[in-house]
């Protein structure tokens, strides 16, 4: 009864927005709205979305921003309105989505247009990575245009509290974690801190990337892909380990990320979204020095690959505005606006050409690692697979955190690939 | 003609309502039934979904999550029914000895039934802190200071009797009501009859025992059917204090799940038919109950 009653709520909020349009445009030759659908709306980047914005009105005079974000961290109320919008066919002029298989399911139904001519119009091809495109492109068609990079394979670390157990620097490979966890355990910290079932999802796609090596982790999410090799059970070994060295789960990934900082814990893996927590100033951050109350390194056994996620906008076939949403791509695609937008998101642009001077301490060493490293897709910010599929991996790590049969878990994937149809 | 005339103005005055009550519950109750017997399992694809009858309600047994939900339903139910029940009637039974300032009791142990349960689920995902020892927060760190460290679980994440811990807070919420409810019972008692069972010679405990007890059967049975069907289609509670978690999963946030990250209506069809299923086996009964008693009296 509760979905029926939310997907009522969204029809009747659509129906609104869908009659305020009609006036507008019948007023003449007032500017022309152009909705732009997010879930950017928390401290850092709702400003970055509002330096975008001014770039766009500056560029178009006769375009209107119409800003449609959804509060919600992660998008999930938002992608639930958004999927009943474009059910009934009336979406908004351009979306927010993560690039990669998290599309796939507005692609396959048809109901987003192809953007390689906006692609071909400003050579985009050229200053993003070769690599992006691939993992983005559904039968060389590429369906989004990345706004954003954020890195998901973070080993985020307390120096003192390993200092204390006698660890010296972060671990490279995953046996030397796993050693290092159990020296911290031996001092009486935590040794390493989760949140809750989507944060150990999070963990397990640094695991499996750290224990398979980039190749056969990107060959998990090509068709025909083999999920019941030995190599993945000894991921999954691996994952059962670290994961018996958590501590108590918190309610989020912040009280996870502020165990570390607080020296409760020694090791979290995160997104790097938790470095704006860890070293902003007190309203919406920690306040911590990092290399001294906090460091990060690669997560074990993935220096020298990229796992990454990245926020894009998108062009629904039958948008109202499609003028007005291609000035809006054209604006996130530029360098002007993704200089403008990241360094106050916290995160660095998909672009290769940007000005490395804006972009300090991690976000430096953020973009270094993506001019030079090999890429791999996550799983949890929808790169990899498509929604039912991640739902599915998803479902399995929560019945897995729960029983911890190694057997069943593996066989769970397996099916999950296999359902995929992907 | 007359008769016309007696029975028009009422039905006309009924009507909007049955029309409203047979398009917005029982048109979507049926609608809902429809779709979860079809194979209409991708949300955006504009496919209709053909029919493929009780497919998915024998397919869905096959899930781990669904077993593991159904059993979480009933850990819940039945702590949450039998926890209200008797702490509300116990409340109701000291109301009734006569305490001082009672009016000033009845309205505390009411007010927790003004708070929605997504208030509740906020302030006791706190309470319910799991980080034990020196990290404790909530009431671990209660039983912290209190010396009585041995108290401090899991709550809400314990693997077994998590769900047991979610119906703490409901039973806070409810039993105040259970207690009104309760309360009227027992006044509904005429002073009479104990005072005829005290002359045929029985104790306090015994009035109670075969006097008062049987004249609030009634009473508890619609207790039972408002607290079971609050209980077995628990939602916001469980969202509020845990999210999206498979460790506190029920059948409810198992439907969000399949609608909107699934994106799989049929399933979540599915899932929701067994909830109204289920609060039918609990309402039904009563209904028919209700309606052989109108009929005697």
């Amino acid at each position: 009864m509760a979905a029926v009653a939310v997907s009522v709520a969204g029809l009747l909020t659509l129906s609104a927005c869908g009659g305020g349009d009609k006036q507008e445009s019948g007023g003449g030759q007032a500017a022309r709205k152009v909705e732009v659908f997010s879930w950017w709306t928390g401290p850092g980047e709702a400003d970055g979305l509002k330096a975008m914005r001014e770039i766009f009105a500056k560029q178009n005079p006769n375009f209107e921003f119409f800003d449609a974000a959804v509060a919600g961290g992660s998008g999930d109320q938002a992608r639930a309105l958004l999927s009943s919008k474009l059910q009934a066919n009336q979406p908004p002029d351009t979306f927010q989505g993560h690039a990669g298989a998290e599309l796939q399911g507005y692609i396959k139904s048809g109901k987003l247009e192809s953007v390689n001519f906006l692609y071909d119009e400003l050579k985009l091809k050229e200053v993003f990575p070769q690599q992006l495109i691939d993992q983005i492109s559904v039968q060389g068609q590429v369906y989004s245009v990345p706004v954003n990079i954020h890195r998901s394979n973070v080993l985020w670390y307390n120096p003192s509290v390993l200092k204390e157990a006698g660890v010296d620097g972060a671990p490279a490979t995953i046996e030397e974690f796993i050693g290092d966890l159990d020296k911290v355990k031996k001092s009486g910290k935590i040794p390493l801190s989760i949140g809750s079932q989507w944060t150990v999802v999070h963990l397990l796609e640094s695991v499996l990337l750290g224990s398979l090596g980039t190749d056969a982790y990107n060959a998990l999410w090509t068709a025909g892909a083999d999920w019941s090799n030995a190599n993945v059970t000894k991921a999954l070994e691996n994952f059962k380990t670290i994961l018996s060295y958590a501590g108590s789960p918190q309610d989020d990934w912040q009280p996870a990320a502020k165990q570390v900082a607080d020296g409760e814990a020694a090791f979290n893996i995160m997104g790097d979204w938790a470095y704006g927590y860890f070293h902003n100033p007190p309203e919406g951050g920690l306040g911590k020095e990092s290399h001294k109350d906090f460091d990060w390194a690669a997560s074990p056994g993935t220096d020298g690959t990229f796992m990454w996620l990245s926020d894009s906008f998108t062009l629904p076939k039958g948008a109202p505005n499609r003028d007005g949403a291609i000035a809006w791509l054209k604006v996130a695609a530029s360098k002007e606006g993704q200089d403008a937008f990241n360094p106050l998101k916290g995160s660095i642009p998909a672009r290769k050409d940007a000005d490395k001077s804006l972009y300090q301490d991690y976000l430096s060493w953020d973009l270094d690692q993506w001019a030079n490293s090999k890429l791999a897709g996550s799983i949890q910010h929808g790169v990899v697979a498509d929604d039912q599929w991640r739902q599915a991996i998803t479902d399995a790590v929560g019945l897995f955190q729960q029983d911890k049969d190694v057997a069943k878990f593996q066989q769970a994937l397996v099916e999950a690939a296999k359902n995929s149809g992907q | 003609m007359t008769r016309v005339r007696r029975w028009l103005p009422g039905l006309l005055l009924v009507s909007p309502s049955i029309i409203l009550i047979a398009v917005f519950v029982y048109g979507l109750l049926g609608w809902n039934f429809k779709l979860a017997m079809t194979d209409k399992h991708d949300e955006i694809a504009e496919i209709p979904g053909d029919f493929v009858g009780l497919e998915n309600f024998i397919g869905i047994w096959s899930e781990e999550r669904w077993g593991l939900s159904v059993r979480h339903a009933i850990v819940f139910t039945v702590v949450f029914v039998g926890g209200a029940l008797v702490l509300g009637w116990f409340l109701a039974f000291l109301m009734e000895k006569g305490i001082r300032a009672e009016s000033g009791f009845r309205a505390v142990y009411l007010f927790p039934m003004a708070v929605s349960f997504i208030a509740t689920g906020v302030v006791w995902r706190w309470l319910m802190n799991s980080a034990t020892g020196e990290q404790a927060v909530g009431l671990n760190r209660l039983f912290h200071y209190l010396g009585l460290d041995f108290l401090q679980w899991q709550w809400f994440r314990d693997p077994d009797f998590g769900m047991a811990a979610m119906a703490i807070p409901a039973i806070w919420q409810m039993s105040g009501y259970i207690m009104a409810l309760f309360l009227a019972g027992f006044r509904g008692v005429p002073e009479e009859l104990r005072e005829a069972a005290r002359v045929d010679g029985c104790g306090e405990w015994g009035v109670y025992r075969h006097v008062v007890l049987p004249m609030l059967r009634p009473v508890t049975l619609s207790a039972l059917i408002i607290l079971g069907h609050i209980s077995l289609k628990v939602f916001d509670l469980v969202v509020a204090v845990s999210g999206k978690q498979i460790i506190t999963d029920v059948p409810a946030t198992f439907m969000w799940t399949a609608v909107y990250d699934s994106h799989d209506p049929a399933k979540g069809a599915t899932i929701a038919s067994y909830i109204v299923l289920s609060v039918a086996v609990f309402v039904v009964p009563y209904l028919i109950w209700d309606a052989r008693k109108g009929k005697r009296s």
